[in-house]
């Protein structure tokens, strides 16, 4: 009786997507198929081809992340209503690399996992990059910046994230030059306006183009005047959260002057 | 859905009757997108949101009606519902619900 809960929850559990699509009104309602990517399905909604016309469409959807409701004829006609299809996505958690064990790390990971990401660290200094320094991490490599995009890099995608906080060149480098041969959602990259212009030299020495430097959100974060690591990690967190709903908000990319300046008076 | 699993897991173990409430669509400014559950037992025991706080009251009700009957239905709270002005959105929009025992 429970075949349809059990295959979802295993595949939500073992962080693989998978849709769940019901019938919510029209013949059947309640009926469902839990679809997943490879168009491996179990359910019926009732008639073979109404299952085989959901289960694409779920495959659809949840490779675009969507959830919502759909129609159809009894049979899976287009452009009929016989029959609404609430199809919800269940994707694994988007991904958040953090390149530097600093002190700015642990608060961002924290407020990173708020925010549901897997979080991962990476550095490739094994004294600071450290399980015990980040225990809330799901994983900490100690790593080059290659390593770690030869790992993730295929896996990155709009809803995921990567923040350089070493203000290395050493590191920041290569990180940003991997970071922006993939389709990573944002890109924040930390240190002051001086190190970021030095900075971009250097990147357009290892290649880089320009079309590649506009995606840096550097410095990291929105102009709200933030200060401690707790701080800075939400003005990072909500950075992404308007990168990817395209709202406007005040990032420091964006503005001048110094980052960290006196209160407004008032 | 995914963040009462665990809790749907553990009533599932102890054999309690559950009814699942989902958020299928949202019109106008809601609270919570498609995709938002919560689950009640027939205990009266409630884990998840679909709103704000606004309509969740209201959907214990409906919820334990439904374990009672067996009869999965739409139920939808809004302000031009006649019944928003007992259980509405108070950011103006209009939510429905997808509501069934979770025999599946």
């Amino acid at each position: 009786m429970s075949e349809l809960y059990d295959r979802l929850r295993e595949a939500i559990q073992d962080e693989r997507p998978v849709a769940l699509a019901t019938v919510i009104e029209g013949h059947n309602a309640g009926a469902k198929l839990v679809v997943e990517p490879d168009g491996d399905v179990i359910g019926t909604l009732g008639h073979p081809e109404l299952d085989r016309i959901v289960s694409r469409d779920a495959v659809g959807e949840l490779a675009a992340g969507r959830t919502g409701v759909r129609h159809y004829g009894a049979e899976g006609q287009a452009r009929e209503t016989d029959v609404s299809v609430f199809i919800e996505s269940f994707s694994p958690p988007p991904i958040m690399i953090v390149f530097g064990a600093v002190d700015f790390t642990a608060a961002l990971v924290r407020a990173g996992k708020l925010l549901g990401f897997n979080v991962i660290v990476a550095d490739a200094r094994s004294v600071f990059a450290t399980v015990k320094r980040f225990p809330m991490a799901d994983r900490v490599m100690v790593a080059w910046p290659d390593e770690v995009f030869d790992h993730y890099g295929d896996r990155l995608g709009p809803h995921d994230a990567v923040c350089i906080l070493t203000h290395d060149p050493k590191f920041d480098v290569p990180a940003v030059r991997r970071a922006v041969a993939t389709d990573v959602g944002y890109i924040g990259v930390m240190g002051s306006r001086r190190t970021h212009a030095t900075r971009l030299d250097r990147l357009h020495e290892v290649g880089v183009d320009q079309k590649g430097i506009d995606r840096l959100m550097a410095p990291i974060g929105l102009d709200i005047g933030s200060r401690t690591p707790e701080e800075t990690a939400i003005s990072v967190c909500a950075e992404i959260i308007a990168n990817r709903t395209g709202h406007a908000a005040p990032s420091l990319r964006d503005s001048e002057g110094p980052i960290h300046r006196p209160p407004a008076e008032g | 859905m995914k963040e009462i699993l665990a809790d749907l897991d553990a009533w599932r173990a102890e054999g309690r009757q559950v009814a699942l409430a989902r958020v299928v669509n949202v019109e106008g400014s809601g609270p919570r997108d498609p995709g938002a559950a919560m689950a009640v037992s027939d205990n009266g025991d409630v884990i998840g949101s679909v709103s704000g706080g606004c309509v969740e009251g209201a959907v214990v009700g409906e919820a334990l009606d439904i374990l009672e009957t067996g009869e999965r239905r739409m139920v939808s709270f809004g302000y031009s519902d006649d019944e928003a002005f007992a259980v509405g959105l108070t950011c103006g929009g209009t939510i429905h619900l997808f509501i069934e025992p979770l025999d599946w």
